[in-house]
């Protein structure tokens, strides 16, 4: 369902953040992408969004190539899949009910459907009582659980987060991860870049290390395996 | 687009106003205060160009008839003047009727020469465009039977070349306070919606279409032109009607006068509505722009 063969991205400033990348992902599969900082994790996250571009190689998310896909149709993929940032993106202007009914007015989903699907995603994330506050009023943990919220109300089938945790502290980042693992089990595929070595490490799943744009390790059950 | 999604972009316009109260403070009093200056300027040289062309319409030819000629010739002389290109309308006038005028603004005293009346025939003459009258004068001069062609000859192209500038200098007046309107209004809504550039940036993110992000900050802008036109429209509409009803009784029988109430000044309030709501259209819409590349 996501697939990449043969990237290579090259930003303006010369830096080359993926050299070659080939990789496939299964439905239903659980990944984490491991690496020291500057290794093209984000880069490798951000080009399955078209937040970057491929500057060569093929980039195939349920089966839209990424690497010739048009601006104006960069929104369509975008509602296929679920993205969750390590600085939450909410709309400050916006509640908690307002943020997560923001994906589904973008689709044009009905009233009536709209407020069944985020009700119950907010219930799923245990926010449901706070729907009618601000993210500023809110901590960081359950921004976090905002956002996932949103990422998931209109069920897609793939969620990409980038560093989810990186800016919790290591309780709230345990239950976030709990979260993703729930929406892991409902058949959601998850890809997650993360710096976390105690959650790598607990919870088993397909291990990829990047380093200078390259796939260093692709194992099931693997371990974090670099030294902080 | 379904329309419950157009009526939730208005529905998210207006919410914005609120949310952002200071913003919309900044952008309304900007507008509002360029708007007064605009709307003041333009009624103010709307009237100086009435005067202009009032004064200008008073000029008018004055054909005085040779002695010598006869009834037939006399018509003969009225249509050959009423064929010449250029001329708007003409009156004939007898010597009586001349005479009677003169007695009328002068007095009494001055019926003595209905007696003997030294006065001759005359045919009053206005030309189509007022700014052309010396050619005109001219033209009937070489008619036969004509006296003498009055016209104020030297003082009417003083006038004329004076209202031209001024003129001029008003159109130039306008279109130079018009692009700083434009200005400094487009630069206050570019302030407020770089603010939101990170908001313009998410809503990308999570799968908005260009337009989806575009149409509510389109809509606020227009909002804002309409909030920030609400003084000036009350401001100019009520001090040209205080304005026009102290001043047009003085000018009662002058040669020119000011402009009616309406429908000038309902002109007057629409363009500065129009100018507001068009302002913040497109100020808002090239400032969102610069930011939908995500």
């Amino acid at each position: 369902m996501i697939e990449m063969k043969n990237v290579y991205k090259k930003y303006p400033n010369g830096i080359v953040a993926a050299n070659g990348l080939s990789i496939k992902f299964n439905q239903g599969e659980f990944a984490y992408i491991v690496g020291p900082s500057g290794a093209g994790k984000s880069t490798f996250i951000k080009m399955m969004y078209r937040e970057e571009r491929a500057t060569s190689g093929d980039v195939i998310v349920n089966g839209m190539n990424l690497t010739t896909l048009k601006n104006k149709e960069i929104p369509y993929l975008r509602r296929q899949i679920g993205v969750v940032f390590q600085d939450f993106k909410l709309l400050p202007m916006l509640n908690v009910y307002e943020n997560v009914a923001f994906a589904l007015e973008v689709i044009e989903e009905q009233p009536a459907t709209i407020r069944k699907r985020v009700m119950e995603v907010l219930d799923l994330v245990g926010l449901k009582h706070k729907a009618r506050m601000f993210p500023n009023e809110l901590s960081g943990g359950e921004q976090q659980r905002v956002s996932i919220a949103r990422s998931i109300v209109n069920v897609p089938k793939v969620v990409i987060a980038d560093e989810p945790t990186g800016n919790l502290d290591p309780e709230t980042s345990w239950d976030i991860m709990n979260l993703f693992e729930e929406i892991n089990a409902r058949g959601t595929t998850i890809i997650m870049a993360t710096h976390n070595k105690e959650i790598v490490n607990t919870i088993r799943r397909r291990v990829i290390a990047i380093e200078g744009g390259l796939i260093v390790r692709d194992e099931n059950g693997g371990s974090y395996g670099y030294e902080i | 687009m379904k329309s419950r999604t157009i009526s939730r972009h208005f529905r998210e316009s207006i919410k914005s106003i609120g949310r952002n109260s200071w913003m919309t403070v900044a952008s309304v009093s900007a507008v509002t205060v360029t708007l007064l200056i605009v709307g003041v300027f333009i009624m103010i040289m709307m009237n100086l160009n009435k005067i202009a062309t009032d004064l200008e319409n008073d000029v008018e030819i004055k054909v005085l008839i040779d002695l010598e000629a006869d009834q037939k010739a006399e018509d003969a002389l009225q249509k050959q003047i009423k064929e010449l290109s250029g001329v708007d309308s003409f009156k004939y006038s007898t010597k009586e009727e001349e005479l009677n005028h003169l007695v009328k603004d002068f007095g009494e005293d001055l019926s003595l020469f209905k007696q003997s009346n030294p006065l001759r025939n005359v045919i009053y003459v206005k030309a189509s465009d007022p700014q052309k009258t010396a050619t005109v004068a001219e033209a009937i001069d070489k008619l036969d039977n004509t006296y003498e062609v009055l016209y104020g000859k030297g003082k009417i192209e003083k006038l004329f070349n004076f209202l031209n500038i001024s003129r001029n200098v008003g159109i130039g007046l306008i279109v130079a306070l018009l692009f700083t309107a434009m200005f400094l209004i487009s630069n206050t809504i570019k302030i407020t919606i770089v603010a939101r550039r990170k908001e313009i940036e998410i809503m990308k993110l999570v799968g908005a279409t260009n337009w989806f992000v575009r149409i509510p900050f389109i809509l606020e802008g227009m909002w804002l032109g309409l909030l920030g036109s609400i003084i000036p429209i009350t401001v100019v509409t009520i001090s040209y009607v205080k304005l026009h009803s102290v001043l047009q009784p003085k000018l009662q029988g002058e040669m020119f006068q000011l402009l009616d109430v309406t429908p000038f000044i309902i002109q007057v309030d629409l363009l500065i509505l129009i100018m507001g709501v068009f302002i913040g259209v497109w100020g808002s819409f090239m400032s969102v722009r610069k930011f939908l590349k995500v």
